[in-house]
């Protein structure tokens, strides 16, 4: 066992766990997260997907003494109680059936979204394609992406002529 | 011990919703009934009570409980669509708690396709029963008749003086309506209130959002994975590395110092580990050391010679029911054949395929009190709590299942194996246990869909009219899995508790209404030489046996029109309208219905299928395959694109014509069906259970691949049918829309990949390995 400091969604956490545990268990288990899911702890289908110093990684195969530096996970994408731009399209496009995976579907669609802010459908299906879903909602995932897009762009436009006209 | 209220799970995602909707009040008061977090014992719910299924509270909020589940296709929204409507009150002030054994009416759960076609009546009858109360209540309140009140949204009003005006939570809030409804079963209850028409209904038939998204997306909904419990421990099973190997030896001093160790447990051949923390748990069930012997001859063949195995193995049950004992004739088969100008042959071939939830199986079960207590995402959760009272010796008001929501399963969660397995490790520490299956043990041991083998006929007359058709069918299904039954399970099986009579299993025939003189079907159920302990076992996936049964027969139908240069639309047609029997439930008018709904929405040209290849490398075609479930409709085209150098696959159109009668959310429905349109696709071209003669060799999502983002069409394109050709009724009646969308896929992918190649594909699914050689054994 060995003591280890994390930090999650803005706050800092220290646990005193086996270091090569996964860290989908520290976030589930000792930090009571329940938006990164098990899903088949192999890093094959991105159900326990969180963002760690802006890249989307699989927390089910990351043991938690190789974790540095900040971890966003689902809980943490909301601003204010603000959804983030990718959480409403979700509901705008109903995207979700059991919604098991949609964890891993979002995150990685963040950090997408934030290297590239206008995918094309091709550039879309080729992030995605190792986030698995057993409901198939992939369509409306997919189109669900592209409503972000439109929408982080508009806000950035927002943002942009605030500052001009500041 | 109950240490969290069972209404606070259930809710917390609701509340979510409502506070970011921006509605003026935040949750619901406790409900007055039932009770939620007593101590136990756990009866099931009396449906022949109206407070069952209805509570008024005073903020004039209502909460819903219907003994359904909703494994994300929002019934749950439709229920409260349906109930709001015959309430009347506002649905945005209503909530709808489901599946929970001690609190909700036995409904079974979901499966079947049933939630709308059969159990949303009695909660509607309840729903109208408890408005005609109320309405009395108002009534003798403010002293007027019953025909001078008008209700809208749960405020009751005197028509003469609007000032006069009482909400319902106003006149009984937190308080019962002790009303007896008649009736004997959650099926037949009824109120002296009448349902109201469709047309009547204000909330159901309109696009609504489903309350359950928002909390998936934001990380508030509590899943049945995320109970915790004070004391909880966590255990993992080790599984036989064999089928039906017999257990030989427990090394416990291979784990017994690893940290968080508490206990192996085992009994017969099941074998768990117990740790205090999860991954403790999970190290440790790799760790121990266990020794097995191999059974004497070998469970099964390999899945390279399954096919063979079936068409020489003698069956060991028929399935189909009719005149002749186990088959369906119309006319005269025999004869048929016999006097054919020529006769077309044909094989086809579906593999085992597994539901592969996206979550694996868990549980997580609470003995605090002497009862039992399961958290579970169990579709049938009132089959669960006798399954598990049954195998424990308890009981069955000693054990509640709490349901939540959980990953889809396609009936997976039916034969569920987790709770039995975390109640007896429960039972016998005494502590709160949380079992959850690995990955590799769930795609290896999980219930299968049975593997088919068709053997399809037609004989043509000289004017080359189908006048005869056979179709024998050989399912591999016996000892069909039930719904966590005691003595099948797999924590059962292991221990040696097996039931005397296997279930029969079934292998059904096709779904259609073509009108062919001479027709015999026939199904049998082959037996693989193992049935117990192995992780070839059957159970229902969506449908069980639909989309097998209409792979052979709507890809047959599709080889005999081109067979005589038939446009197989137009061939499929005219068999529909050849039809004069009787039509009960316009199930002929509403197949041409669906059909032509199809082709006009994709733009059908009329012509044979198998069309001229072009020279390029990627050939493109179109097939279509029409059949239903019940009494809904489906037909569907696929384009496809043919990678003739790969051998890879791509659907890149996809239009579906559905009819399911009534729509109570359109919004659902479309979604649903583009869902389950796409796990039709993923069957068609991936999914396979690969097995050698000992165990399941696919166990991950690399050897046991699904859909994937890069498979998905351009277009996925609906039509929504209402087919109902009497002029009379405003609409039909609701009918079941989970399962038939998928029905017909593998069918139709395989006619355009005839289409676009010239190539026939009998055996699913069509990985680009397979295609490729039936492409390069054609020449193309």
């Amino acid at each position: 066992m060995s003591k280890i400091t994390l930090k999650v969604n803005g706050g800092t956490h220290t646990v005193d766990v086996d270091p090569t545990t996964p860290l989908l268990y520290i976030l589930r288990n000792d930090l009571n997260l329940q938006g990164p899911h098990f899903g088949c702890g192999l890093g094959q289908c991105g159900a326990c997907t969180v963002i760690l110093n802006g890249a989307a990684v699989r927390s089910c195969i990351l043991p938690v003494s190789a974790v540095r530096g900040e971890i966003t996970t689902l809980e943490g994408l909301s601003r204010n109680g603000q959804l983030h731009p990718l959480q409403q399209a979700w509901i705008d496009e109903q995207a979700p059936q059991c919604g098991f995976c949609q964890n891993g579907q979002i995150m990685t669609a963040k950090v997408m979204l934030d290297k590239n802010p206008h995918p094309t459908d091709a550039q879309i299906r080729d992030t995605m394609n190792n986030t698995l879903c057993r409901c198939m909602s992939y369509n409306r995932v997919q189109a669900a992406i592209k409503r972000a897009a439109k929408t982080v762009a508009a806000l950035d436009n927002a943002a942009q002529e605030k500052e001009v006209v500041a | 011990m109950i240490p969290q209220n069972v209404e606070d799970i259930l809710l917390t995602h609701r509340r979510g919703f409502l506070t970011t909707a921006g509605l003026l009040f935040i949750g619901f008061a406790a409900p007055a009934s039932p009770a939620a977090d007593a101590p136990g014992p756990y009866p099931l719910v009396d449906p022949t009570r109206l407070d069952s299924w209805i509570v008024i509270h005073q903020n004039n909020t209502a909460t819903f409980y219907v003994g359904k589940t909703d494994p994300g296709q929002g019934t749950g929204t439709g229920f409260r669509q349906l109930m709001s409507d015959e309430l009347d009150i506002a649905f945005d002030n209503t909530t709808c708690i489901m599946g929970s054994t001690d609190i909700t009416v036995d409904q079974i759960g979901s499966g079947g396709s049933s939630a709308m076609e059969r159990d949303s009546l009695p909660m509607r009858r309840a729903a109208a029963e408890a408005r005609r109360a109320l309405l009395e209540m108002a009534s003798a309140r403010f002293a007027v008749p019953l025909d001078q009140l008008a209700v809208s949204e749960g405020v009751v009003t005197v028509k003469t003086d609007p000032s006069r005006h009482v909400t319902y939570g106003d006149l009984i809030g937190g308080g019962k309506f002790n009303i007896t409804l008649s009736g004997n079963n959650a099926l037949n209850v009824n109120g002296k209130a009448k349902i109201k028409t469709i047309p009547e209904l204000k909330y159901a038939g309109k696009p609504t959002r489903r309350d359950d998204i928002p909390g998936k997306v934001d990380a508030t909904t509590k899943y049945s994975v995320d109970v915790k419990l004070p004391g909880m421990v966590h255990a993992r099973n080790v599984k036989p590395p064999y089928a039906c190997a017999t257990l030989t030896g427990i090394d416990e001093s291979s784990v017994k110092s690893l940290p968080g160790f508490i206990k192996v447990m085992s009994k017969g051949n099941y074998v768990a580990v117990v740790c205090e923390r999860e991954e403790q748990a999970v190290r440790a069930a790799r760790q121990l050391k266990t020794t097995w012997q191999k059974p004497a001859t070998a469970p099964f063949p390999s899945s390279d010679d399954l096919f063979n195995y079936l068409r020489t193995a003698k069956p060991v049950a028929v399935s189909t029911a009719g005149p002749e004992a186990g088959a369906l004739v119309v006319g005269d088969p025999a004869r048929a054949f016999q006097n054919a100008a020529k006769v077309i042959e044909a094989e086809y071939e579906i593999p085992f395929q597994g539901h592969t939830a996206f979550g694996p199986a868990h549980a997580i079960a609470d003995p605090s009190n002497g009862q039992m207590t399961i958290y579970s995402n169990d579709m049938k959760t009132y089959g669960m709590r006798r399954g598990v009272a049954t195998f424990l010796g308890l009981p069955h008001d000693r054990v509640r299942v709490v349901y939540m929501p959980g990953s889809q399963g396609f009936g997976r969660t039916a034969a569920e194996d987790a709770a039995c397995e975390a109640a007896w490790l429960a039972h016998e520490l005494g502590r709160p246990v949380r079992m959850q299956w690995m990955r590799d043990e769930e795609t290896a041991w999980d219930s299968k869909s049975p593997a088919f083998l068709v053997k399809m006929r037609a004989a043509l007359d000289n004017e080359g009219n189908l006048n005869g058709y056979s179709y024998e069918a050989r399912s591999c299904d016996y000892n069909h899995l039930g719904y966590n039954e005691p003595d099948t399970t797999l924590i059962a099986q292991l221990m040696g508790q097996r039931r005397e009579k296997p279930a029969a299993g079934s292998a059904a025939t096709p779904s259609d209404m073509y009108a062919i003189p001479n027709r015999g079907m026939r199904g049998d159920v082959v037996a693989l030489p193992a049935i117990w302990e192995t992780p070839l076992r059957t159970g229902n996936l969506r449908d069980p046996n639909g989309p097998q049964a209409a792979f052979a027969s709507e890809s047959f139908i599709d080889e005999v029109a081109a067979a005589i240069q038939a446009d197989p639309l137009d061939f499929r047609l005219k068999l529909l309208e050849a039809g004069t029997g009787d039509d009960s439930g316009f199930r002929r008018a509403r197949s041409l219905a669906v059909l032509k709904a199809a082709a006009q929405k994709y733009g059908w040209d009329s012509r044979p299928s198998g069309k001229p290849r072009g020279s390029g490398k990627i050939l493109t075609g179109r097939g279509i395959a029409y059949t239903f479930r019940g009494q809904s409709m489906v037909a569907q085209i696929v384009e496809v694109e043919v990678n003739r150098e790969t051998g890879h696959v791509w659907a890149k159109r996809m239009v579906c014509a559905h009819d399911c009668g009534f729509v109570v959310n359109p919004q659902s429905l479309l979604t649903s069906l583009e869902c389950g349109m796409l796990h039709g696709l993923s069957r068609s071209l991936h999914e396979e259970v690969r097995f050698n003669t000992e165990r399941v060799t696919s166990v991950d999502w690399i050897s046991h691949p699904t859909l994937r983002h890069a498979d998905v069409p351009a277009s996925v394109e609906i039509v929504i049918v209402n087919g109902d050709p009497n002029p009379g009724r405003p609409d039909l009646p609701l009918y079941g829309a989970g399962e038939a969308c998928l029905k017909p896929t593998m069918a139709a992918v395989a006619n355009a990949i005839h289409d676009a190649t010239g190539v026939r594909l009998r055996r699913v699914p069509f990985r680009p390995e397979r295609v490729l050689a039936a492409l390069r054994a054609a020449g193309v």
